[in-house]
């Protein structure tokens, strides 16, 4: 085999991100020396399109804030499956995250006292996301950008080198974690511009690769969305907990088909938007469940009223947690009371000034005018759900973000599970990047600062990475079209394991998937490895078909409806599901068979939630979630 | 919905040479370029190189030229040209060819490093800092920026003047000068940093003749030239020929803070 380059560090961040960025940037300030490994250019991940806010119980717009109730509404939004310590820690840090951003030269939106402002959002009690106009993710990703270049400035002040502490290997990609003496010792790399081979040697490795969207049709996520993370975990032995729970945003577009699934931002519904059926009907007054009754307006009066009088009044409907307007969207649809594409109405044109519009939703109005001829101040938008975020991930420690199995591998933002339970609130993901980012970044700096004696990886390892790697380009004949594999593969997930679940399909999903699956091993690319996305894709699929079965294994065991898990079997939530996790872990060793199953799905029981945070609650609130031996506990 | 057949001339190539190449394809209604070039790569070319994220305007990785002119391909969409129309779409001609569409953009980042970053006001820890809205627009306006580089690929100081690349920042990094330099709390002054005289000396400020090809050109339609490049040169002259101006400016600043 070929020589392949090696480069030492001290710790290796999978993913330029928010969660990475900042994980790097915390580990590079605790003196680790820090390798950052992106599969696009630094500052286009996909944290970029995150446009509605951070959330944070600052309390700058409503005193009332903070995070005890920052932690109930995450509670409330994922259906109490959350790992409550994460949930804890996020609400508690989420407002540092934020204020150190301006320290960082962030630019938020104000308030009038000169304070950063905040939203309403969806699930969220009082007004918290701080904002940039509807482009926050932007803001985001480009101050921890700016602060990675800021850091490098200080190294270059001190050693003549900019990348001396802190390198950003952009457009490469990681194909394998690698382990030696059963713990991390690196990363196995290929740059996408010229295919050459490179191996990152480091005894901590973080996971900051994001989610898994691009295995459905129709999603608002970009290409890199892969299942990355969540594969390279599994295949080094660690374990992914709820992957059934993928969250469809309910505001994608739906027209023209060749942007069906971009984002319409939750914003456009904080701000005032209203969701109606092709009736003109405000629809979401009759999909408010059971759980929810108490907390929101039973009249479109006082949901209107609520904007300017929140005290007094419930908020409307159409701000319930993504989860339940999604369904309601799916369902008003099926009614036959859809809009001419197959979505429903969403709008701000009647609710609001013009001038308005333009000025808090910029994007989507720009959005809407460049891509499908809407001018959404004039006229309703048309949205339906999109695949958007996935809530399962790698299952960590809560304060550490370890990977639980791995020593040495840490993983933070969407590609770590637990955090959100069954279902997202919007605006948590940018602040749970931040929290957790700096925490996984911390602790894979303490990790390799203990770890003195730095493992070799072992060359037969590389060797392998690399054929496995170069394994397309000796396809032979009657190799399979990747683009052909990943277009079936997405209308398999799309259609038999998507937003509403029959337990038929997904075994028919798990028979296609396996189907798929050998079929993907005989992918085969043209040309030579420079820049080829032929044979990106090829590799990309490994990872997207793993991810895709274990979403369809939990989904297919999880015989309840829960957050972003919707079953037409068992339409209800049950209570006796709560205390369940289910885990995802490989089969070992691997089986050489292609055609054998590769991942054993088990029950786990979750750790109780502490006591003080449960008297957070009412009693007859806990009541409706917690399961019956939980209540006697 | 209606379907029909379009021709295209891709580039294809790469740092040794390469051309155009004929493509006959299909095309569907309210499709943006990015979607030919994605068929293309299905049905056509699979290894044909293209530089994309997230399809939908945000991240300013998909830059090319559609007919000689600097654009997104995902923003770009084919309602645009006539059905007979040929589109030809090309690498950027400012950056050297990695392959195909795909060009070398490493002069960027290596500017983005020569601009020093935000200085935080050392009187004022995280979560004290106050700033009217009024204030934050000026830089907010700038930071909406998407780092597609078409303002640096087609502003004319660099396009055809390689020579010109190693003194000059180009428009996008000029107008972080201008960001900086506008930020109601950025403490540069105080710590010795001049950030308007840096854009005349160390960036290259004075090559730009406010031709506009930049804002022409930016997706976001920030006005790089109006809000950023020529209130930057007026402060920059100001400074240099005029002390007064420069120690009332300071002053004011102080008492402000």
């Amino acid at each position: 085999m070929a020589h392949v380059d090696r480069q030492q560090w001290d710790v290796v961040v999978v993913g330029a991100g928010g969660a990475g960025l900042r994980a790097a940037i915390e580990a590079r300030e605790r003196g680790a020396r820090t390798a950052v490994i992106c599969k696009s250019l630094f500052g286009k991940a996909h944290t970029v399109m995150a446009e509605g806010g951070i959330a944070a119980s600052m309390a700058n717009v409503n005193e009332n804030d903070n995070w005890q109730v920052h932690f109930r509404d995450t509670m409330r939004g994922g259906k109490f499956l959350n790992q409550w310590r994460m949930a804890e820690l996020h609400a508690r840090e989420a407002p540092d995250r934020v204020w150190e951003l301006e320290t960082w030269g962030a630019l938020f939106d104000r308030t009038a006292d000169g304070r950063i402002s905040q939203r309403n959002f969806g699930g969220h009690e009082y007004p918290r996301l701080a904002h940039v106009g509807d482009r926050t993710g932007l803001e985001l990703i480009r101050t921890l950008q700016q602060k990675i270049v800021a850091l490098q400035q200080e190294d270059f002040e001190r050693t003549g080198d900019y990348e001396s502490r802190l390198k950003v290997f952009q457009e490469c990609t990681v194909t394998q974690v690698l382990k030696a003496h059963d713990r991390v010792a690196g990363a196995f790399c290929y740059a996408r511009e010229s295919g050459r081979f490179f191996v990152l040697e480091a005894p901590a490795v973080v996971l900051a690769t994001g989610g898994i969207g691009k295995s459905f049709k129709v999603t608002s996520n970009s290409w890199e969305y892969t299942g990355d993370g969540h594969a390279l975990a599994l295949l080094v032995g660690a374990s992914l907990v709820n992957m059934e729970f993928v969250q469809f945003h309910p505001t994608g577009m739906v027209w023209p088909p060749s942007v069906k699934g971009i984002l319409v931002t939750e914003s456009v519904r904080g701000d005032g938007g209203v969701l109606r059926n092709s009736e003109g009907k405000r629809f979401m007054f009759d999909y408010i469940p059971e759980v929810f009754k108490e907390k929101y307006a039973q009249t479109e009066e006082e949901g209107d009223r609520w904007y300017d009088d929140p005290d007094n009044n419930r908020r409307p409907p159409e701000l319930l947690p993504r989860d339940e307007v999604a369904r309601a969207i799916n369902a008003e649809v099926k009614a036959g009371r859809g809009s001419p594409h197959g979505g429903v109405f969403l709008d701000v044109s009647t609710r609001m000034p013009a001038e308005t519009i333009r000025r808090r939703l910029p994007s989507m109005y720009h959005q809407f005018k460049e891509l499908a001829d809407v001018d959404i101040t004039a006229e309703a938008m048309e949205v339906g759900p999109t695949c958007h975020y996935v809530m399962g991930g790698v299952a960590v420690e809560s304060e550490t973000a370890a990977a639980v199995g791995v020593p040495g591998l840490f993983a933070a933002g969407e590609v770590a599970g637990g955090m959100h339970g069954s279902n997202r609130l919007g605006g948590n993901s940018l602040s749970d990047l931040l929290v957790f980012g700096r925490r996984a970044g911390a602790h894979a700096a303490e990790h390799a600062a203990v770890m003195d004696r730095r493992d070799e990886v072992p060359a037969e390892v590389i060797d392998a990475a690399a054929a496995e790697a170069l394994a397309p380009f000796r396809a032979e004949d009657g190799a399979e079209n990747p683009y052909a594999l990943h277009q079936e593969l997405q209308q398999t997930m799309n259609d038999l394991v998507g937003i509403i679940r029959r337990e038929a399909e997904m075994a028919k999903a798990l028979k296609r998937l396996a189907e798929l699956r050998v079929r993907a091993r005989r992918a085969g690319v043209e040309g030579h490895r420079q820049f080829n996305p032929g044979w990106h894709l090829a590799l990309d699929l490994r990872n997207m078909l793993l991810v895709s079965e274990c979403i369809a294994l939990s989904a297919l065991e999880r015989t309840e409806s829960r957050g972003g898990h919707t079953r037409e079997d068992y339409p209800s939530m049950d209570r006796a599901w709560r205390p369940v996790n289910l885990v995802c872990r490989p089969v070992e060793p691997a089986p050489a068979d292609p055609a054998a199953a590769r991942i054993a799905l088990v029950r786990q029981r979750t750790e109780p939630i502490r006591p003080d945070l449960l008297a957070l609650f009412a009693k007859e609130e806990l009541v409706k979630y917690l399961a019956e031996e939980e209540l006697y506990e | 919905m209606s379907t029909y057949e379009a021709r295209f001339k891709v580039w294809r190539g790469d740092g040794d040479g390469g051309g155009l190449k004929d493509f006959a394809v299909e095309v569907h209604d309210g499709e943006v370029v990015l979607d030919i070039i994605h068929r293309l790569q299905a049905t056509q070319a699979p290894d044909l190189a293209v530089r994309w994220n997230c399809k939908a305007g945000k991240c300013g990785s998909c830059s090319a030229e559609i007919n000689g002119r600097p654009r997104l391909l995902c923003m770009t969409r084919m309602s645009v040209f006539s059905r007979e129309e040929t589109v030809t779409v090309t690498p950027l001609r400012a950056f050297p060819v990695v392959r195909d569409l795909v060009t070398d953009v490493s002069f960027n980042y290596a500017k983005a490093r020569e601009v020093p970053s935000f200085v935080p006001p050392k009187d004022l820890a995280a979560g004290e800092y106050r700033m009217q809205q009024i204030d934050v627009e000026r830089s907010q306006e700038f930071r909406k920026c998407i780092e597609c580089f078409l303002c640096q690929d087609t502003c004319h100081v660099v396009r055809d003047h390689e020579e010109n690349k190693a003194a000059f920042a180009g428009p996008r990094f000029l107008m972080r000068v201008a960001e900086l330099d506008m930020h109601p709390l950025d403490a540069a002054g105080e710590a010795g940093l001049d950030r308007k005289r840096a854009a005349q000396e160390e960036h290259g400020l004075g090559y730009c003749n406010i031709t506009k090809c930049c804002t022409e050109v930016c997706p976001e339609g920030i006005r790089i030239t109006d809000n950023a490049l020529i209130p930057l040169k007026e402060r920059a002259v100001d400074r240099k020929y005029d002390p007064l101006v420069w120690l009332g400016s300071k002053i004011r600043r102080r008492s402000e803070g």
